[in-house]
């Protein structure tokens, strides 16, 4: 147990480095898939631009939505925004830090994928084998052929047995020269995108850093918060069963008439701590009604209030106590241990 | 558990070794990227140049970026530049040193692949193919310039039609590699070298203050993740009290007087007396205006939030042996018993 919780603090408390892996992962994945990936040219004059760029700009969209999607914060994220105000207020800038950091995490893949082509080069290669400069590279003079055949014989330059043109322009040449282009265009995105990244991590301490500890912090507690709240529903869910069923097989044992004590009976204690457990919700109206003022409105971020409140006994309360019962003083477990 | 505890306790005193451990394993990917890396030298006047130069010198950009990028202590550098100063004064030697250290660590993944580049010789040969003097070479002599030029050019491609029988592209090719990894080895001995004297020198230049402020630097860092933890702590025995009070607000017959018992004596430690979201905010904001002054003996009290530190550390001027106080009478920084 302690095993657990151990682990669970060092991944909370570096959430980064838990997040930043499963960037590095999807990063390596996205290297892969191209690897992987079947690159097949058309090798027909305007069909080469359409796939050319297709599968440089089509997969990165994807890989973009694929790591919102497998982001697990992008539904608490929803629910922040969504939800009713009710007693507490929603901040604005708490929302904007959960998105920025998952679209920053998002973007890593696709700018993988988008540099591991460029510098491969060939989809450059298929999208422009069309615009090749043929008066520096090769023999324009060779023959007077018309726009429409000259587009003809360069779109099959990705495609090396079925190229006709060697006399207009040398094979070999048209592909270092476009694979040339293309890894320096590839190599310049990198180099951005590591630029941009750079500025956006060094220049952030400069401005707004008190700002930025304070939207750390509360959207770490609303994960944090959402996360509780299913464990104690968990647990009352579980103790409410228990309880239920026990009376089921009471009430059975009653009905059956008195003389089959068979089950054994509870100590007064376990079956009170059971009861404890449910925190004094204990039908399902109840339960409903709990849900449902959960969503609707959210408790205030203040626990100092309540306590005060608390020692005053129960300010608030409409109902009047059930007579003949003092304040009673009790003092309750309420929770087990995460 | 002891292991975990263990691995656990590691990561959090030696961050200097985990730094080299990222640093290595930069400059292994540095290869790796460089030998997966297709080269393909245009083989035309004014391109190979180009070529040759950028990739020489754009990775070598981007990997030290990401050097600087990857690395945890430039944010914490950053900020330790940036604060406030409120009640603590900053000390540029520190930051001097965790910027050197960081600079040293993010240069070696682009020194490792300059120098590959340089040992491997493709760069070299087809940056430089174009500048050799072709009067060295038989079969380059007696051709008009622009001759020269284009036969120099297409040198280091092998299977070029022009090339494939010449036996003077060989010679220059080697003649050029050879160039490339002199330069190269003559590099990683100069590397080596100041390495050397910088580290073996360095005690004899201001010992103590160089361990002093490697001490600082490394409280600074170790400062900065135990506040990342306490806040996480903090974060989820809030949310653990917020939503009990929540399920506690449901009730309707049962009155309570304490809730924060028995349990209440670990969860007020760690909640320290911050319970409501304007103290949270109160004390995010002045930690990063004004930190307090390193001087933990006088913490016993505790202080109430918002109140100025700046006058805390007047009783200590007297009674600690300072060895700064020999440099800062009036201006006293930090007080250590180191």
């Amino acid at each position: 147990m302690d095993k657990f919780r151990m682990i669970f603090q060092f991944l909370q408390s570096n959430q980064e480095s838990f997040m930043n892996g499963i960037c590095g992962i999807m990063a390596l994945a996205s290297a892969q898939m191209y690897a992987a990936f079947d690159f097949n040219c058309p090798c027909l004059p305007r069909y080469n631009l359409a796939y050319g760029l297709g599968i440089l700009f089509v997969p990165p969209l994807v890989l973009f939505l694929l790591g919102f999607v497998m982001n697990n914060n992008v539904s608490m994220l929803a629910e922040e925004w969504k939800r009713p105000t009710g007693m507490r207020q929603k901040d604005p800038a708490v929302l904007r830090y959960m998105f920025c950091s998952m679209a920053q995490r998002a973007m890593i893949a696709p700018a993988v994928w988008i540099s591991v082509t460029l510098l491969d080069g060939k989809c450059i290669l298929c999208a422009f084998s069309t615009s090749v400069p043929v008066e520096k590279l090769g023999n324009l003079s060779y023959t007077g052929l018309s726009e429409k055949e000259m587009k003809r014989i360069l779109a099959r330059i990705p495609c090396k047995e079925i190229y006709d043109g060697q006399q207009l322009i040398p094979n070999e040449v048209a592909i270092r020269y476009l694979r040339c282009i293309s890894q320096a265009l590839g190599w310049s995105f990198v180099l951005l995108m590591t630029m941009l990244a750079f500025l956006v991590r060094s220049l952030r301490p400069c401005f707004t850093q008190a700002a930025f500890l304070k939207s750390k912090y509360w959207s770490h507690y609303i994960d944090i918060e959402r996360k509780l709240f299913d464990e104690t529903c968990t647990e009352h869910a579980k103790s409410f069963a228990k309880v239920c069923i026990q009376q089921f097989f009471e009430a059975m044992n009653k009905d059956m008439g008195m003389g089959h004590p068979h089950l054994p009976e509870k100590t007064p204690s376990e079956a009170g701590e059971e009861k404890e457990k449910l925190l004094g919700i204990t039908d399902q109206g109840t339960m409903n009604k709990l849900l449902k003022s959960w969503h609707k409105c959210k408790p205030p971020l203040c626990l100092q209030q309540e306590l005060f409140q608390n020692r005053n006994g129960w300010a608030g309360e409409s109902q009047p106590l059930s007579p003949g019962s003092l304040p009673k003083r009790e003092i309750i477990a309420y929770y087990s241990r995460v | 558990m002891d292991r975990f505890r263990m691995i656990f306790q590691y990561f959090q005193s030696n961050s200097e070794s985990v730094m080299n451990g990222i640093c290595g394993l930069l400059a292994l990917a540095s290869v790796k990227i460089y030998t997966s890396f297709d080269f393909n030298c245009p083989c035309l006047p004014k391109y190979n140049t180009a070529y040759g130069m950028g990739i020489m010198f754009v990775p070598p950009i981007a990997l030290f970026l990401c050097g600087l990028i990857v690395n945890r202590q430039s944010v914490v550098m950053l900020e330790e530049w940036k604060r406030p100063t409120g009640g603590r004064k900053k000390d540029l030697a520190i930051i001097r040193y965790m910027c050197s250290s960081i600079i040293q660590r993010a240069m070696v993944a682009p020194i490792v692949w300059i120098i590959v580049t340089l040992l491997d010789g493709k760069c070299f040969i087809c940056a430089f193919s174009g500048s050799i003097d072709p009067e060295k070479f038989a079969g380059f002599a007696n051709l008009t310039q622009m001759q020269t030029q284009l036969l120099l050019s297409k040198v280091p491609c092998k299977d070029d039609e022009l090339m494939r029988n010449n036996t003077s592209r060989k010679a220059v090719s080697r003649y050029l590699r050879c160039w490339s990894q002199a330069l190269g080895w003559s590099i990683l001995l100069l590397l080596i070298v100041v390495a050397f004297l910088a580290r073996w020198l360095r005690p004899c230049f201001n010992q103590a203050a160089f361990v002093q402020t490697r001490y600082w630097s490394n409280y600074i860092d170790m400062e900065q993740k135990i506040f990342e933890e306490t806040c996480c702590e903090h974060a989820r025995d809030f949310a653990n009290k917020c939503i009990l009070h929540f399920f506690e607000s449901m009730r309707k017959e049962i009155k309570l007087r304490h809730f924060n018992m028995p349990r209440g004596e670990e969860e007020a430690d760690h909640l320290r007396g911050i319970t409501d979201q304007e103290q949270v905010n109160k004390l995010l904001k002045s930690w990063y205006s004004g930190k307090p002054p390193l001087d933990v003996s006088q913490t016993t009290q505790r202080q109430p939030l918002g109140k100025e530190r700046a006058c805390t550390s007047v009783p200590w001027v007297d009674t600690v042996n300072n060895r700064w106080a020999a440099a800062q009478k009036a201006n006293v920084s930090r007080q250590t018993d180191v």
